[in-house]
């Protein structure tokens, strides 16, 4: 992960700051960064979305391909995620160096989205044991600035959500051999239901209290982070521990609680934006990369 | 009680300008021609070609004389004798610290020009080069003066004034460093309660105003103590205004700061870097300001 080197005096400043919830840029310990999102930012994909969440920037698309189901889930499709640290984000990130967090990322995702609840994959099936639809999810990251997995989640959902796959019909041929015949018009396209999507987030003990949304320099004073993916109704798919310090039992019980309820609260707001921003339609300003 | 809030991204307005003093400013970016006067010597940020003079990089075109440069707006930070920066150190080698200054070569902190705890005036002896750690380490920040610039651009520091070395408990804030005005001194002790080191490097360091002068040290015993809550909301709130500032590219002085800290207190600190309560601010600092010229 990027890190920022910081004095001794600059860390002990933040600690104590954190330790009376008051955070270097005068936030509460529960509390995000301002963050942009925007869907539909690439053409070429079934479904993209941008996300900044502070100085953290990451850009996710969705391709939807045809492919075989595999064999212990003949009837359901799945998703494949793959993670691209930019050499833009950090110098750290040149050539090979962005792998090890890369797979990292990859693999949190795999985990989170490995609960069977959380996306209807029976719905990516078009013919058992023959045809499923593969979603490729690809995540980009522009500009590394702290809390890298929450912003990634937010991202993948708003994705998902933005994601249009067309719609196809199954032709039975004489012989018995399937045909696929993809609708011709464009606009008929079947959506995913992400109601039940996960979202990550992260909670980094800083001294004896814990803060979400870290920004790097918080990052450098914390020494083990809790990752916890929940969805949209409080309940808790995965748990992951980060860094190299040690947690307490009862802390970490702690930051669940509290990570359940921040996590409902982003949902909350993650929705409410997705809405807004689909009810503008056609009329809105697409900003993209050069607003 | 979690405070999230999203937004939908806004493309950028284009500030109106305000009232013109004197000459319009002559904007160019990389490409740009600027005169096919051959009659001109070209400076920084300029070069010739089939007789044109074009520019290399994006900001204002200066003229003196018959000098013509270009003064970039985002720029490595490229020092002057006599500047006050603010650096964070990389390296501890020989007899010298490597210093960060956001330029383009790593700046040079000689173990003899650094001031000894006790203010002693003697030749550093071989002991001192096996004690350089103790005074300053990889990460840690210091105030210093530059003293000297290398045949190969890198910048020679000292710290030889009871004024400069080694920061305490505070925050640093990174601009481009053609945001900060070059004035007569950049230590300034705010009257709302904090102290802020405006570095001509681009680095501003944010720190509790200390309550008496500490002679003994110059500057090494570091004050590890918890800092009020009451001083910890001064230095947040001018942080987040300095990065308001920052954002709507005005240029930063102990004024231009100190009224944008006073705009910003009918709003909570962590509304500061909402972009409307921005922009809000940032035009009545600029108001006033203009005011003031006026």
């Amino acid at each position: 992960m990027a890190s920022v080197v910081l004095s001794e005096a600059e860390k002990v400043y933040i600690v104590h700051g954190v330790q009376e919830d008051l955070r270097v840029d005068g936030r509460g310990c529960e509390d995000y960064r301002c963050a942009e999102v925007e869907t539909d930012v690439v053409s070429n994909t079934s479904g993209s979305a941008r996300v900044k969440l502070g100085h953290t920037d990451i850009l996710v698309g969705v391709k939807a391909e045809m492919g075989t189901p595999k064999l212990e889930k003949p009837d359901e499709g799945y998703l494949e995620f793959f993670v691209d640290c930019s050499a833009n984000a950090t110098p750290e990130f040149e050539g090979r160096g962005g792998e090890e967090l890369g797979t990292e990322i990859a693999n949190t995702l795999y985990r989170v989205f490995s609960s069977e609840s959380s996306i209807d994959l029976k719905s990516l099936c078009i013919n058992p044991r023959d045809h499923c639809w593969i979603l490729y999810v690809d995540v980009l990251l522009l500009e590394c600035g702290g809390n890298l997995f929450d912003a990634i989640s937010i991202a993948v959902k708003a994705a998902l959500f933005n994601t249009r796959i067309p719609k196809v019909r199954v032709l039975e041929d004489e012989e018995g051999s399937k045909e696929i015949e993809l609708s011709d018009d464009p606009y008929d396209c079947i959506r995913l239901n992400v109601d039940d999507v996960p979202c990550i987030v992260t909670l980094s003990k800083i001294g004896y209290r814990h803060v979400v949304d870290a920004t790097l320099q918080e990052e450098a004073c914390s020494l083990a982070s809790l990752l916890i993916s929940v969805t949209s109704k409080g309940a808790l798919t995965s748990m992951k521990k980060m860094g190299r310090g040690s947690l307490d039992p009862e802390s970490i019980f702690e930051m669940m609680e509290t990570g359940k309820r921040v996590g409902k609260s982003l949902h909350i707001a993650l929705q409410k934006i997705l809405d807004e921003e689909e009810s503008l339609g056609t009329s809105r300003q697409k900003v993209g990369f050069l607003g | 009680m979690a405070a999230i809030s999203m937004r939908l991204p806004v493309a950028r307005k284009a500030v109106v300008p305000s009232a013109p003093r004197g000459a319009e400013k002559h904007l160019v970016a990389p490409g740009d021609t600027i005169t096919t006067d051959t009659g001109y010597m070209r400076g920084h940020g300029t070069y010739v070609e089939e007789e044109k003079l074009i520019a290399s990089v994006a900001g204002v075109v200066e003229r003196v004389n018959k000098l013509v440069c270009v003064q970039a707006l985002k720029t490595r930070y490229n020092g002057e004798v006599g500047d006050i920066v603010v650096g964070r150190i990389t390296e501890v080698q020989q007899k010298r610290w490597k210093v960060e200054t956001n330029s383009r070569l790593d700046s040079v902190l000689l173990l003899s020009s650094m001031n000894l705890p006790g203010g002693e005036l003697r030749r550093r002896s071989a002991e001192d080069e096996l004690a350089m750690r103790d005074y300053l380490q990889e990460g840690d920040l210091i105030s210093a003066e530059v003293q000297s610039i290398f045949s190969d651009g890198a910048l020679s520091l000292h710290t030889r004034s009871l004024k400069y070395g080694k920061l305490g408990q505070g925050v640093l804030v990174q601009v481009s460093p053609s945001l900060v005005k070059r004035q007569k001194t950049h230590f300034h002790n705010l009257p709302c309660g904090a102290s802020v080191i405006l570095g001509n490097n681009g680095f501003i360091w944010i720190y509790p105003t200390p309550e008496q002068k500490e002679e003994e040290a110059g500057g090494f015993t570091t004050n590890l103590e918890p800092v009020p809550l009451s001083d910890r909301e001064v230095i947040s709130r001018l942080r987040n205004c300095i990065v308001a500032l920052v954002t709507q590219k005005l240029m930063l002085f102990d004024t231009s700061i100190l009224y944008c800290y006073e705009a910003s207190l009918p709003h909570q600190i962590k509304d500061i870097l909402k972009p409307e309560v921005m922009e809000e601010i940032v035009l009545e600092t600029r108001q006033r300001l203009l005011d003031l010229e006026g």
